[in-house]
């Protein structure tokens, strides 16, 4: 399957297109601390790409450096077939990477809507001037983007809370907001850091529908961290598995979960 | 109606005027306070040096003359033109922009994610350092600023309520300037809702006030959106020193209207331009009305040092402020 050079088809018969990221040899230090350790994966088009790992693992941070938040210290990363520089991570968003945040990061004095706003910023062109002065395009502009965002918000079922501020809502739904924002930038790969940690079991259920509905519906490359395994290997097409920074299985969930290494990391076992 | 009724309506509202002088000053320390969490101590200088610019333009003086002079040999001290009011105080704008442009690249940018006290006293650095610029550049003899504003009482106002008491009271004395001013900040603050309500850059400055990871994440340059918000501020501070400047001339104490705003601050809370606003009427208003009431009984001068006293059982009983986020310490 992983030969294949144009993409693979999934169990459910999804086509799964090429490579859209490529991790090469990623290592990340901080200080003495070695987080990542010489990692290599990638991204396919259209595929749902998980990694896991227990606590500590360096889940995080890997998701961090695609995203631009840390820079590696070794190894490159390639975007749609270019070797990415070192990119501030406001410009790695505006290629078209989206993400969402562990413990959360939303603008809590906004509305949901003006939050979903924001994550049209990059689709919005018109000049400081032009928008200063309401004219015209700028007009234009913000009716469309207006519409993608009122899509975004009926597709994840928060049109009853458009108006609220975001500091109001309970934990499940901010977390829901922060998908919209994220979904409505139209990213060619959407990041989720641990989308359902801290959720009950209904909301987890939401949120991996989202999670799919997401994925089928605008093909989204979606690549997520769960430490949550059962729920990972329900919804995703390939498994990245992380052990105290290194890589210690890659797969489709079937591989992963008989892969020794994998069980003896998540049942505590000593391998060194 | 009673004479002293008249005379204390008369003391309020000229207490409500002064009052959006002092919010002006104040909404500048709060649009750099919300956006990057730096408590700029250099706005106070930064109206001076607006005004003080804002006047070397007008009377075409040459900026940095005793340096070219010095160094040259030359004696220039003027271009020999004037420049009119309206397009000076659009150059002003243009240099208070390239400030900001300088003090984000040079100062801020390199200071970034540092303790809240170390970018406070960058700006004490900022503050002397633009204090001496400021002379260097223009001079520091006390300029007369003179954009064509009305000053001086408005008749019209008291002939129209002269009539109102007995024979001792001879209308309101309602100064023009203050007017205008009053006008100009509502034009002022109605136009920044605006902006940061209805406009991409207004959301994005919205954002990064409220969240600079999840700015980021939405490809938000907070670069970018700091040299803005230093500008408006900037742009506050020009606004601020012509009303000042026109008021008592162009000069050093100019930059001390900036003690004024803190107690202001401490009224509204630091992150609430409505609160500024409102923080600034009070204290205005607070002040006049208690030199009114009790200052005969105390020897007067309470102007002085009312606006710090009510800032302090502020301090004391509402330390954010009347609009200020809550302050919740989670154990």
């Amino acid at each position: 399957m992983k030969d294949m050079q144009d993409g693979y088809t999934t169990a459910d018969g999804r086509k799964i297109g090429g490579v859209v990221m490529e991790m090469k040899n990623i290592t990340l230090r901080f200080g003495g601390v070695v987080a990542i350790k010489d990692i290599s994966f990638d991204i396919r088009e259209g595929e749902i790409r998980a990694i896991i790992g227990p606590n500590g693992a360096g889940k995080s941070s890997m998701l961090n450096v695609i995203s631009g938040f840390y820079v590696p210290s070794e190894g490159e990363v390639w975007y749609r077939g270019e070797k990415r520089p070192q990119l501030s991570p406001y410009k790695v968003a505006q290629q078209g990477i989206a993400r969402t945040f562990q413990n959360i990061a939303l603008f809590e004095g906004m509305s949901v809507l003006d939050n979903v706003m924001t994550g049209r910023l990059g689709h919005m062109k018109s000049g400081l001037f032009a928008q200063a002065l309401w004219k015209g395009k700028a007009e234009a502009e913000e009716v469309v983007n207006r519409e993608v965002a009122e899509k975004v918000i009926d597709f994840l079922e928060i049109q009853h809370i458009r108006k609220t501020p975001v500091g109001r809502l309970p934990y499940g739904l901010k977390k829901r907001v922060e998908l919209a924002r994220a979904l409505a930038a139209e990213p060619k790969l959407l990041l989720l850091d641990e989308p359902m940690a801290g959720m009950n079991v209904e909301e987890k259920e939401d949120m991996s529908r989202f999670i799919l509905d997401v994925n089928d519906e605008f093909g989204t490359t979606i690549a997520l961290i769960e430490h949550d395994m059962g729920v990972v290997m329900d919804l995703s097409d390939r498994v990245v598995v992380m052990d105290y920074g290194k890589k210690i299985g890659d797969g489709t969930p079937d591989e992963v979960r008989n892969n020794q290494q994998v069980i003896d990391a998540y049942l505590g076992v000593s391998n060194d | 109606m009673p004479d002293q009724f008249l005379f204390a309506t008369e003391v309020f509202i000229n207490g409500l005027m002064s009052g959006v002088l002092y919010a002006l000053v104040a909404l500048g320390f709060v649009l750099i306070y919300k956006a990057s969490g730096i408590f700029n101590y250099a706005q106070g200088v930064m109206a001076l040096f607006a005004a003080m610019t804002l006047v070397g333009i007008m009377n075409g003086q040459v900026p940095f003359s005793h340096i070219i002079n010095a160094v040259f040999g030359t004696d220039i001290h003027h271009f020999g033109w004037h420049v009119p009011a309206f397009l000076a105080i659009l150059l002003t704008v243009g240099v208070m922009v390239l400030f900001a442009w300088l003090v984000q690249r040079l100062v801020m940018r390199h200071l970034v994610g540092q303790e809240p006290i170390i970018l406070f006293m960058a700006t004490i650095g900022l503050a002397y350092f633009l204090e001496g610029v400021s002379d260097l550049m223009w001079g520091s003899e006390i300029k007369k600023l003179d954009i064509g504003l009305p000053q001086g009482g408005s008749f019209w106002i008291e002939d129209m309520t002269a009539g109102l008491g007995s024979d001792n009271f001879y209308g309101f004395f309602i100064d023009n300037l203050d007017m205008v001013a009053t006008v100009v900040a509502a034009l002022l603050v109605t136009g920044l809702v605006l902006f940061s309500q209805y406009t991409k850059q207004g959301r994005a400055m919205r954002a990064v006030a409220d969240d600079h990871q999840a700015a980021l994440s939405v490809g938000i340059s907070l670069n970018f959106i700091w040299v803005l918000v230093w500008s408006v501020a900037g742009f506050v501070a020009l606004v601020a020193g012509i009303m000042w400047g026109t008021k008592s001339g162009v000069q050093f104490s100019l930059s001390l209207i900036a003690l004024k705003a803190l107690p202001v601050l401490m009224l509204g809370g630091f992150t609430s331009i409505p609160g500024a606003i409102v923080g600034g009427l009070i204290i205005g208003v607070g002040e006049k009305m208690f030199e009114f009431a009790i200052g005969p009984m105390v020897g007067g001068a309470t102007e002085n040092w009312f606006a710090y006293v009510l800032a302090l059982l502020f301090l004391v009983f509402r330390p954010q402020g009347l609009f200020g986020e809550k302050i919740i310490e989670r154990v």
